[in-house]
């Protein structure tokens, strides 16, 4: 018994889904060209105190992650729409190696994405110390930690045909109230999106300003939304018996 | 192993479930017992709406009894699943796209301790040829037996197969039983659902026949073809007294509306020949097979 094979094999499957490999990766990357090479020499972004190929690298890094983590939001309203989760259930595969899984898999689409960002951020000159790069990387990750619930959440709840407008319909209202398009510095739009974890995503991008990149509000809110959508997800799961 | 857990079998004591709908209630079970001895083979017979799936689902732990036990060697529906002892094929669900059917069901085998091979597998469902396909480009008779090599590959204890035939042309279902059988030649514990009263008399050593989510009979499949397998012969015929009717050998009743009658048989072919012969006068004869669900609704109303 392996749950690493059952692994293997999920992410296999997220490979060749080729709609969410375009939307994970390929579109963030086409708009991170499309915003941050005309204003490449732009050191200081509305006030930001960043540059401009660096504050839209984490940005859409943002957008790219939180599609990968909510995906997974995609992929078990496949598998529920198809009775599959009930097949899963009548094998020794437990709820947490089918979490767990969920969850490796979405990370590991996150960091592909990421990746994907850092390097193209690199080739429009974003240059940071690796303590900066590794400080900006484990916040993003954990910021992600709400997102790996939603998905979770979301897959348990939605169906299949309307799974993808709630994601895309969500993370699109998401950034645009989180500052991943433009930053928002003041306003109403600016205090409302403190409160989301997509907020202190893109905030990641701060580490190059020097000292904490969140604030204590940052770390409460993120932490706060973890443990909500945790507690979600883990209902929406154990409720999820039933016949389609 | 230990035997002590292995020779408990299966027990459905006093299961009930309602489901709330927008109409109201509805008893889906009501009150079921059911004992299987490990190496039995069952088939859960009914009609839709009897109550079997939702029995199958109480017996894998996918629904909680509103009442009643279910215990599948000696412990919960969950252990004997934990510790990979029960296969099962699922009546609603497709298959999980984007593998081939080599890869799905090595990802099966991957989840069960005592997982046959996959080739040996694939042979023995009879897809070698279309091992290498992806699953969402199967034709329905392949994508059933994919489903149906899901449940072998993790070697049961208990093999759980809710209408397993449902989707299948003649030519697939007795491929498909003639696969189980040589399967069930290991001693596996087999209980089915179907509503074909010819799988349950070709297939299982014993049918429980359910209706309104109640059994109404249990017993070895030829007993119960008896009590459902019973056919009737209609004819015009006025003038014969029914009481020399119900002399005939191997009719059971006599319903008689103006010329028509109406003889309920155990044995048709005795009942005709003797018909024939005592009343050669008998116009527009007509023999029927009672229907499953016919011969259900007779069972519950008695």
């Amino acid at each position: 018994m392996s749950d690493l094979a059952y692994t293997r094999y999920e992410l296999l499957r997220a490979f060749r889904n080729k709609r969410f490999l375009f939307f994970s990766l390929g579109f963030p990357l086409m708009l991170y060209f499309l915003t941050a090479a005309p204003n490449k020499n732009t050191a200081n972004l509305e006030k930001t105190g960043l540059s401009a190929p660096l504050y839209f690298m984490v940005s859409m890094a943002s957008w790219g992650t939180m599609t990968a983590m909510l995906s997974t939001g995609a992929r078990i309203a496949g598998e529920r729409q198809v009775g599959w989760n009930r097949q899963l259930r009548i094998s020794p595969l437990s709820a947490f190696s089918y979490l767990r899984a969920k969850v490796a898999i979405a990370y590991l689409m996150a960091a592909l994405s990421l990746v994907t960002m850092y390097i193209s951020g690199a080739a429009l000159g974003v240059s940071l110390p690796a303590r900066d790069w590794l400080e900006m990387t484990a916040l993003i990750v954990i910021a992600l930690v709400p997102f790996a619930a939603a998905g979770i959440f979301v897959g348990h709840k939605v169906t299949v045909e309307s799974v993808g407008p709630a994601i895309g319909g969500g993370t699109a209202v998401l950034a645009l109230v989180s500052g991943t398009w433009f930053p928002v510095t003041s306003g109403f739009l600016h205090d409302f999106g403190q409160i989301l974890p997509s907020y202190w995503l893109v905030q990641a991008g701060r580490v190059a300003l020097g000292g904490g990149a969140w604030n204590a509000t940052g770390w409460m809110v993120v932490i706060g939304w973890s443990l909500v959508m945790t507690v979600l997800a883990a209902r929406a799961y154990r409720n999820d018996t039933n016949r389609a | 192993m230990e035997s002590s857990t292995l020779t408990t079998g299966i027990r459905l004591e006093g299961l009930v479930k309602t489901f709330r709908t927008p109409h109201g209630p509805v008893e889906a079970v009501r009150g079921v017992d059911i004992a299987i001895e490990p190496g039995e083979t069952v088939a859960l017979l009914g009609p839709n709406g009897a109550g079997k799936s939702t029995t199958i689902d109480m017996l894998l732990g996918l629904a909680e009894p509103d009442q009643g036990t279910v215990s599948l060697f000696g412990g919960a529906p969950q252990d004997a699943i934990a510790s990979g002892r029960v296969g099962a094929m699922l009546q609603t669900g497709a298959l999980l796209r984007d593998l081939t059917v080599r890869e799905l069901i090595a990802m099966m085998a991957s989840l069960y301790p005592r997982a046959l091979g996959v080739d040996e597998v694939l042979e023995l469902t009879g897809l070698a040829k279309a091992a290498e396909q992806r699953t969402e480009k199967l034709s329905g008779g392949q994508a059933q037996r994919v489903r149906f090599a899901c449940a072998l590959v993790a070697n049961p204890d208990l093999l759980v197969l809710d209408e397993p035939t449902v989707a299948m042309d003649v030519e697939g279902r007795h491929a498909f039983w003639a696969t189980m059988r040589e399967f069930a030649r290991g001693g596996t514990t087999i209980v089915f659902a179907t509503h074909y009263l010819e799988e349950a008399d070709d297939f299982a050593d014993r049918a429980v026949l359910m209706a309104h989510g109640q059994v109404v009979a249990d017993g070895p499949t030829t007993e119960i073809k008896a009590r459902v397998g019973a056919r009737t012969i209609r004819a015009t015929l006025p003038d014969a007294p029914d009481a020399a009717l119900m002399t005939l050998p191997g009719v059971a009743s006599v319903d008689r509306r103006g010329a028509a009658v109406t003889l309920r048989c155990s044995d048709s072919d005795a009942a005709i020949r003797a018909l024939l012969t005592r009343f050669p006068e008998a116009r527009d004869l007509e023999i029927s097979g009672a229907g499953l669900e016919e011969a259900f609704l007779e069972l519950t109303a008695a």
